[in-house]
């Protein structure tokens, strides 16, 4: 029978085959649409992560921002389940067509953060966490998030 | 026990209890936000809804609170009837409303009780579009977090802060759907409970602010059963750790002891623990002063060196370490060369103490039980500042009158507001006799302040109107003035009519003879108070093993002063120090003398201490929250804490260290001493007082339904990343021969002993809340067993402590001021003086002037004045204070910064030298 299907085999790496935006390979982390660190380290991609291979210590920036002080993920066990992109409450992490990460000492593949960031906002282009929640940051004061009330006059007894 | 229906299915619940209790107690989760075990119920969330139905016919039903209605027999609910659950679900939306897109950044998540309960009432989508309110975040100083957007009006925070804890500016603002939790203006809270509001808020409005700057969720903390070690009271906490840090202390639920609360010095004094200065290694002193890292090996065999036979040694423990530390340094050196090195008038009034209370016939309450109380004296004690927790305790003993009262109404004593608004502000009696004005005094019935001694006397008065039959007290009373005469009759009748009186003091007054007057005042009201009634006498102690310690101590060992003297005649060459900074306990000349006098010293320590900085060998080790170790409490209750992580590098416990010079040197024995239990059973076999600390946990072998029980929860992250930077090969995870505990998220945390739970969760239940689920019902004590155990129990032979020499009036001397210990929760206690967060609340070292003293010395609040205490020139910054009696001067004791001061000193002001207006700053 299989004579006679056509061939899905190609002379990689010569030819790449094509993968889909969406495809589970290299993790990446990504900037919000102003171009500021997504990730606010809230630690939910690595509890998600089934082989516990991502660890991060979160830390305050002095605009008020939360972000992680390092990031990292052990590339040898993970297993591009893509369970933290799922997680991830901020588009920060994400899964790119990228699967050529080979090496031939493991501890290469370790990653830093340094090696994670890229500039732009990946997959989700306009999702931007600290405009829809409600922490004050720098340049956002409260009262300013996405469907906020200025912050009340405690006052005032007026209905 | 009555039987009450749920769901058709019949329970039988503990008589009194409130619905909401009963079926958290039988396992159903009933939602709730407001009610707490501690705290009653006020019904402020209507969040517990369930349908009561009238008998077995009614089919409608009626929705009631779970947290309002009493239990009844024959009493039918339904959790999921009629609209009961869809109620709670409306009410979770509600309040939801307003609520903030803040889980990611938000410190409560992950153990947060609205969490749990949005996700347990099925609440998933948000249907409202309109606009949230938002608030002003207040600094509420360097303890607590504010972000009032996440509030769900519960009022647990206020109902905590002032109707528990006595707080004054915390308040409920504005109205309907703005109202605000916070202070009049940004500032500090001022309550020494504060820190409480991270857990019993069951948001992220206040959350650990320590923690949030460097933050890590609940489920990624590894954390063991451990102890305070702020002070006395051995309250039981639960430390975490993640990446090698001490990352937060939270309150481990113990009935007779902390409860659920514990105190600012508690749950934020433990970050010593990552204190930078902190050796890694074992250091040796170069002839230049500095100190070359050492490998632990050479040190040992260094040390082998210094203390071969033939060489003189001797070694000093220390109040602040476990008996375990203490124990194996005495049979090292043997016990005629060695001293506990508390200070020497010190160690004589705590011996005093540990002998009337094992003697007496009086005993001494576990913490829970001074809550009982219905008349209080506190007699020459700061508790806020010198026990904190205790004086929360003492704050719920004034209460005994508004629930008598409930109780003759019938009124359940969970219906807080319904017992408070029926007692208004009566309280029940508590008098304070101190040497200044102390937090208490906001519920005290009558408070007066005098120097130690006249406290005794007065003291004495008391237990002579109580039974005239005390010796030594005959015309007491009549040394008094008539105001004086008539508060000593108010307060012995008072203490006479009370079933439950309570006797507090301490070592705090550094005084013996109050020491001695407290306790013949809650004898005298043993046998003449009133009829039946249940006397109790607390003592204050000053750290977390001084009572142990003392339990340890045999006849052959020495003082401080004794070898001191042995060190001057030349009789020491080698001197190991274990955990102990010298220069607290003695005048600064004497221990320089010590330590010079000494060729080999030898110090162990865990921070970095002047008397460290002058050892020969300096040997890093191990904090409270890296080793194991027992402790007993000022109430006798010997409890073991565990070690959460593992030191890092080359620190080790102290016992450690010294089980390994004793097996290198061959001492007989220490070839025995190869796992901590052993240790522990070595002590207990040779001090007949402590001799039940083995109790005090389960052994090393202990298994949890054949499991060890783990330190980690099952969903700890990053085990596969957190040391990959350094090796991508993970180690196997340390293994833990020492403890029933593991070093990892395998293993069962359920029905164990309550001396080994490392934490609390629960399918479902995220929050510390969870903590029902490892009670015995809702509210009472652990499943597995109180931990500790109680050590002290009155042997009533009679034979209290040695009399005391009466006091003698103090008179005012011209041109000299007594100087009177003051202590301040912040500051006063060495470890805790290291973390950052305490730092930022601790005073300078001060002096407290009546005005009128102020005035005559012309000095005012804020100026510079260099005192002279035990020839050392301190430099102190004054304070004006009213109840400071006359004659006398309040100094702080043990502030960073403020010099030792010896007992009963008396300094002359007027030739002091005032540095005018520097407010201090040049200090
Ligand atoms: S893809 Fe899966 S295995 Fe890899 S880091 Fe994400 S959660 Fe972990
Ligand atoms: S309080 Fe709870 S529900 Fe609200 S943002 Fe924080 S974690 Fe989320
Ligand atoms: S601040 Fe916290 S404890 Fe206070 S009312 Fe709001 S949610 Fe409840
Ligand atoms: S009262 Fe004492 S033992 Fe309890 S938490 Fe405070 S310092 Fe620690
Ligand atoms: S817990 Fe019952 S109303 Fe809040």
């Amino acid at each position: 029978m299989h004579t006679f299907t056509r061939a899905e085999t190609v002379e990689y790496p010569e030819q790449q085959p094509y993968l889909a935006p969406r495809y589970r390979g290299r993790i990446v982390l990504t900037q919000d649409p102003d171009g500021d660190e997504r990730c606010v380290a809230c630690n939910l991609c690595a509890a998600a992560c089934p082989p516990d291979c991502i660890a991060l210590q979160q830390g305050t920036r002095d605009d008020g921002r939360w972000y992680p002080e390092f990031f990292r993920i052990n590339f040898s066990r993970c297993i591009m389940c893509g369970l933290c992109e799922e997680a991830c409450p901020t588009n920060a992490i994400q899964l790119i067509p990228d699967f050529e990460m080979c090496e031939y000492d493991r501890q290469n593949m370790v990653y830093e953060k340094e090696h994670l960031m890229i500039d732009g906002p990946g997959k989700y282009h306009d999702y931007n966490f600290y405009r829809v929640a409600g922490m004050q940051i720098e340049g956002k004061d409260k009262g300013e998030a996405l469907n906020e009330n200025p912050p009340v006059d405690t006052k005032s007894l007026l209905p | 026990m009555p039987t009450i229906y749920i769901d058709d299915e019949a329970y039988q619940v503990p008589e009194g209890d409130n619905v909401l209790q009963a079926c958290l107690s039988a396992g159903i989760d009933l939602p709730y936000f407001c009610w707490h075990p501690e705290m009653g119920s006020v019904g402020a969330c209507r969040q517990c809804a369930l349908v009561q139905y009238r008998d077995a016919e009614d089919t409608r039903g009626r929705i009631v609170m779970g947290c309002m209605t009493p239990v009844a027999d024959g009493a039918r609910f339904s959790m999921s009837g009629g609209s009961a659950g869809e109620f709670r679900e409306n009410v979770i939306e509600s309040l939801m409303l307003n609520h903030p897109h803040d889980c990611p950044v938000c410190g409560e998540g992950g153990e947060c009780h609205l969490q749990d309960m949005t996700v347990m009432v099925g609440h998933r989508n948000r249907r409202y579009r309109g606009k949230k309110n938002t608030h002003r975040n207040q600094d509420l100083g360097p303890l607590i977090n504010h972000e009032m957007n996440r509030c769900i009006t519960c009022y647990r925070c206020t109902r905590f802060y002032n109707d528990y804890a006595g707080g004054k500016d915390l308040s409920a603002q504005a109205s309907h759907d703005h109202t605000y939790f916070g202070r009049q203006e940004d500032g500090t809270l001022e309550s020494e409970f504060a820190g409480n509001l991270v857990e019993v808020c069951p948001t992220g409005v206040f959350t650990d602010k320590p923690l949030v700057n460097e933050y890590t969720r609940k489920w990624d903390m590894q954390s063991a059963p451990s102890v305070c070690v702020g002070c006395a009271l051995g309250c039981n906490t639960l430390p975490g750790e993640r990446y090698g840090k001490l990352k937060r202390i939270h309150n481990r639920f113990n009935d007779e002891v902390n409860g659920y609360f514990l105190c600012d010095r508690g749950r934020y004094g433990g970050s010593f623990v990552n204190d930078e200065q902190r050796a890694l290694f074992p250091g040796l002193r170069q002839s230049n002063s500095t100190y070359n890292a050492i490998e632990s090996i050479k040190a040992i065999q260094t040390l082998v060196d210094w203390c071969v036979p033939g060489n003189k040694l001797a070694a000093i423990g220390s109040p602040r370490t476990s008996l375990e530390s203490n124990y194996l340094l005495q049979r090292l050196v043997g016990e005629e060369n060695f001293s506990n090195g508390i200070a020497v008038h010190e160690a004589a009034l705590i011996e005093q103490i540990s002998g009337i209370l094992q003697n007496g016939s009086v005993a001494t309450p576990s913490m829970r039980k001074t809550e009982s109380a219905d008349v209080v004296l506190v007699l020459g004690e700061d508790v806020t500042n010198t026990a904190p927790r205790l004086a929360l305790a003492l704050r719920q003993s004034v209460r005994n009158l508004a629930k008598e009262m409930a109780s003759d109404m019938k009124i359940p004593l969970w219906q807080d507001e319904a017992v408070r608004v029926l007692a208004q502000d009566q309280l029940s009696p508590m008098y304070i006799v101190a040497m200044s004005d102390t937090p208490l005094d906001d519920i005290a019935a009558q408070t007066l302040t005098l120097c130690p001694n006249d406290i005794a006397r007065m003291g004495l008065a008391i237990a002579a109107q109580i039974d005239s039959s005390v010796p030594g007290t005959e015309g007491m009373l009549e040394g008094f003035d008539t105001e004086t005469q008539k508060l000593i009759t108010q307060i012995s009748d008072s203490l006479k009519g009370a079933k439950s009186p309570l006797v507090v003091s301490g070592t705090g007054s550094q005084n013996a003879a109050v020491i001695e007057a407290a306790s013949l005042i809650a004898s005298a009201l043993q046998t003449n108070g009133a009829d039946g009634n249940d006397s109790m006498l607390s003592y204050c102690l000053p750290e977390a093993n001084s009572l142990g310690v003392t339990l340890m101590r045999n006849e052959a060992q020495i003082s401080l002063d004794d070898i001191c003297q042995r060190a001057a005649e030349g009789n020491i060459e080698t001197l190991i120090v274990a955990e102990n900074d010298l220069y607290r306990r003695a005048a600064k000349e004497q221990i320089d003398t010590l330590l010079s006098k000494v060729k080999n010293l030898v110090v162990l320590d865990a921070i970095g201490t002047p008397t460290l900085s002058q050892s020969a060998l300096a040997l890093p080790a191990a904090t409270f929250a890296e080793t194991e170790g027992t402790l007993v409490s000022s109430e006798g209750r010997a409890q073991r804490h565990y070690p959460a992580f593992l030191p890092a590098e080359q620190r080790d416990s102290t016992w450690h260290w010294i089980t390994q010079l004793g097996q290198a040197l061959a001492l007989p024995g220490f070839d025995e001493l190869d796992h901590f239990d052993q240790i522990t059973a070595a002590c207990a076999a040779e001090f007949p007082a402590l001799q039940q600390i083995c109790e005090a946990s389960p052994l090393a072998d202990f298994r949890n339904k054949g499991l060890k029980i783990p330190r980690q929860t099952h969903r700890y992250s990053g085990r596969t990343a957190m040391r990959a930077d350094i090796s991508v090969h993970e180690p196997k995870q340390p293994q833990d021969d020492d403890t029933p505990l593991s070093f990892s998220m395998e293993g069962s945390n359920g029905s164990q002993p309550g001396a080994l739970l490392p934490f609390v969760w629960s399918p479902g239940w995220n929050s510390n809340q969870s903590l029902h689920k490892f009670q015995s019902e809702a509210g009472g004590a652990l499943a597995g067993g109180t931990a500790g155990v109680r050590v002290l129990d009155p042997a009533n032979t009679g034979s209290t402590s040695k009399k005391t020499n009466l006091p003698v009036e103090s008179k005012a001397k011209k041109d000299q001021w007594q100087l009177l210990p003051l202590y301040r929760i912040f500051g006063s206690e060495e470890l805790s003086a290291h973390s950052p967060a305490i730092q930022e609340l601790t005073k300078k070292p001060f002096i407290q002037l009546t005005p009128e003293d102020a005035t005559k010395l012309k000095l005012s609040a804020g100026d510079g004045l260099t005192v002279n205490i035990a020839n050392q020139d301190c430099v102190l910054e004054v304070q004006v204070n009213t109840t400071i009696p006359r004659g006398c001067a309040g100094y702080s004791v043990g502030l960073p910064g403020a010099c030792w001061l010896p007992p009963a000193t008396s300094v002359n002001l007027g030739k002091a030298e005032i540095r005018a207006n520097s407010r201090g700053d040049d200090v």
